[in-house]
């Protein structure tokens, strides 16, 4: 007897505490905890590394983090004011923006037109040419870097000369094959009638894509903004060959991993970095979060 | 205003398939003309590559006395209303009344005083601010149409506008329409897959199937002169009882009754074709009658259907709702003698 039938019997005390019964009572009460206890075990770490970056260097060595929970209270704002004064912390957060921001909006402002141009426009070989560009995402970037190097560095487009110009370049290139993708599949999606009202009512192909696509678009561009904002803020690997470790255009990323190394153990440092350079990708996504609103779409066809 | 003329034309998609097949179709000046068949018959293609959202494989269509075969849709001075409605979901009502008007750089005040005309012609004065999405299924096709009301186009082109509404807002909306016809004395191509939007609200109904004109005529002309046996069975509802007969000189036998046609015809068999209204309860004296053997009854209130069979044939009578009727009856019934048609049964075509 399945509990629904139970139910509609009557309830019963057998069958309030028959096998289904119990089942289901089980099966909601695993999915409870299992959810919690993941959010946990993704919590645990993180709240760990904010008590200790309010901890000081020696309590750190001495004892565990979770002991600062307990009485007597000793902490100390310390580690954020060092890392800001002493660290290069200032001008990493500069280039960490200065690196970020144009490399984000670049690519997806280029992904925006190319999206619908692959989605709505007619042209010979365009299938094929979206089918390379879905291949390109399977590209492993490290494969470019030595190659994209060398022609950076051989038509001079280095960091001394032009400053960020080429890690925005090599950011747009890496970007640009997801962000197109998703905005074409996006863009795909909108109902074609849209289109063809509006080039009857005598919108150009321009006129759509403002007018049109991307007031419906905002809350695809929202998360692609945020996806790309993200991936480039945390970003090392990327900033490291084409910025490098030297101090006038390091990010914070950089930064925080030459902290290690010219401090040797004083993680505690690292710890409050670590929330510093978190926080702006918080930002980010808590004030473009608004955006996701559902069912954009609502009211356009169909009744 | 303008007339719009279909000469020859042909529309194939990709891998061959026809979907319009040598059409020549004239629509007046100031006509409402309706396309209707099933779908796939091509209906919708024809609109569209009038609209300009098609090429047009071959032939030729203009409106008035231009060519307008390589003319961009927005070039074409017509404006269409969609099945979907096709609003733009992020504009008020009044910005997606308005949008035409300001893409052709329209006077700022002439886009105010037409889009609050076109509102109030249509009641829509007070959901100007609104969006799609805070309106009815019906508030959101009288924006669809008021849009292009405010254009104040050539050509009207509608496609299923009403197929998207309930029962009972279609029947308000089509009469609606037909007044707004009537006002703005305009051009009006009406696509339906519905006959009875067909016959109420067409000038002349145009009927299509597989992509080829069965016959264009005015209603009163389509119901009681259908071209073939096709354009009979899909107008008029319930359809037309439809009785293989042979025919010697005037007389037609069929397997259950016998009638006599009006003038003699040079075929041995044909295709009979009988109106369930002209089945009457009241077989009069001298006139053809049958014999009906009732199966199912319908009762509707204003009438009342007997689905039965006439010895070998399945037939459907339209009769009175006071008619004292029971499954298993056998009843009589007589013929209209006006109201038959005979088919050949080749062509399909009508013989009488």
């Amino acid at each position: 007897m399945t509990a629904e039938a139970a139910a509609r019997v009557g309830v019963s005390h057998t069958a309030r505490f028959s096998p289904a019964w119990v089942a289901e009572r089980l099966q909601g009460a695993v999915l409870h905890v299992a959810v919690i206890s993941l959010t946990v075990a993704w919590m645990v770490p993180a709240a760990g590394l904010l008590i200790s970056s309010f901890r000081h260097f020696t309590d750190i060595n001495q004892s565990g983090w979770w002991t600062a929970l307990a009485p007597p209270y000793n902490f100390t704002l310390e580690n954020y004011v060092q890392v800001l004064q002493s660290s290069n912390m200032g001008q990493s957060l500069f280039n960490s923006f200065m690196i970020t921001i144009p490399a984000t909006l670049i690519p997806v402002t280029i992904a925006a037109f190319a999206a619908y141009a692959f989605a709505w426009m007619k042209f010979p070989g365009r299938d094929w040419i979206f089918l390379a560009l879905v291949g390109l995402l399977a590209v492993p970037l490290q494969l470019s870097f030595i190659p994209v190097l060398k022609v950076f560095v051989s038509i001079g487009l280095v960091v001394q000369n032009w400053g960020f110009v080429g890690v925005w370049l090599a950011h747009t290139g890496y970007g640009l094959p997801f962000s197109i993708y998703l905005l074409a599949n996006f863009f795909r999606a909108l109902p074609s009638d849209l289109f063809e009202s509006a080039e009857i009512d005598g919108a150009g192909t321009l006129t759509v894509f403002f007018r049109i696509v991307l007031p419906l678009s905002v809350p695809a561009i929202a998360s692609l903004v945020i996806f790309q904002f993200l991936w480039i803020w945390n970003d090392l690997l990327v900033a490291l060959i084409y910025v490098g470790g030297t101090k006038s255009v390091a990010p914070l990323t950089v930064t925080l991993a030459n902290l290690t190394n010219s401090l040797g153990q004083g993680y505690n440092l690292l710890t409050a970095a670590a929330f510093i350079s978190m926080l702006v990708p918080l930002i980010v996504f808590l004030s473009l979060q608004r955006y996701f609103v559902r069912g954009i779409l609502a009211g356009s066809v169909k009744g | 205003m303008a007339s719009v003329t279909y000469e020859n034309v042909t529309k194939r998609f990709a891998g061959d398939t026809v979907a319009v097949h040598d059409l020549s179709l004239q629509v007046k000046d100031t006509e409402f003309m309706v396309l209707v068949g099933p779908s796939g018959c091509g209906k919708s293609t024809a609109l569209r590559m009038l609209a300009g959202l098609e090429d047009i494989t071959e032939g030729e269509i203009k409106i008035g006395d231009r060519i307008v075969n390589d003319v961009p849709p927005r070039d074409r001075d017509i404006a269409m209303v969609f099945q979907s409605y096709a609003l733009y979901p992020h504009m008020s009502v009044y910005d997606n009344m308005a949008f035409g008007l300001k893409m052709r750089g329209t006077d700022r005040s002439e886009i105010d005083r037409r889009v609050r005309d076109a509102a109030r012609i249509l009641e829509l004065d007070p959901l100007l601010k609104r969006k799609p999405r805070q309106l009815s299924g019906g508030q959101r096709q009288r924006v669809a149409l008021g849009r292009a009301i405010v254009r104040e186009p050539q050509v009207f082109l509608l496609d299923e506008p009403l197929s998207n509404l309930d029962a009972k807002l279609r029947v308000q909306t089509r009469i609606e329409l037909q007044k707004q016809h009537r006002a703005l004395h305009a051009t009006f191509i009406y696509v339906t897959h519905d006959q009875v939007e067909a016959m109420t609200m067409g000038d002349r109904i145009a009927v299509m199937k597989d992509g080829i004109l069965q016959q264009v005529a005015p209603p009163r002309e389509i119901y009681d002169h259908p071209a073939n046996i096709y354009v009979a069975g899909f107008i008029g509802s319930p359809t037309m009882n439809f009785v293989p007969v042979t025919v010697h000189e005037k007389a037609a036998k069929a397997s259950g009754f016998e009638i006599e046609l009006p003038r003699a015809v040079n075929v041995e068999k044909g295709i009979l074709g009988i109106r369930p209204e002209a089945l009457t309860e009241r077989p009069r004296e001298g006139h053809p009658g049958l014999e009906l053997k009732v199966e199912v009854v319908e009762v509707l209130g204003s009438d009342q259907f007997l689905y039965g069979t006439c010895g070998s044939d399945t037939m459907t009578a339209r009769v009175e709702p006071q008619m004292k009727v029971e499954v298993g009856d056998r009843v009589r019934l007589g013929i209209d003698p006006r109201q038959f048609h005979l088919f050949d049964v080749e062509t399909e075509k009508a013989l009488l």
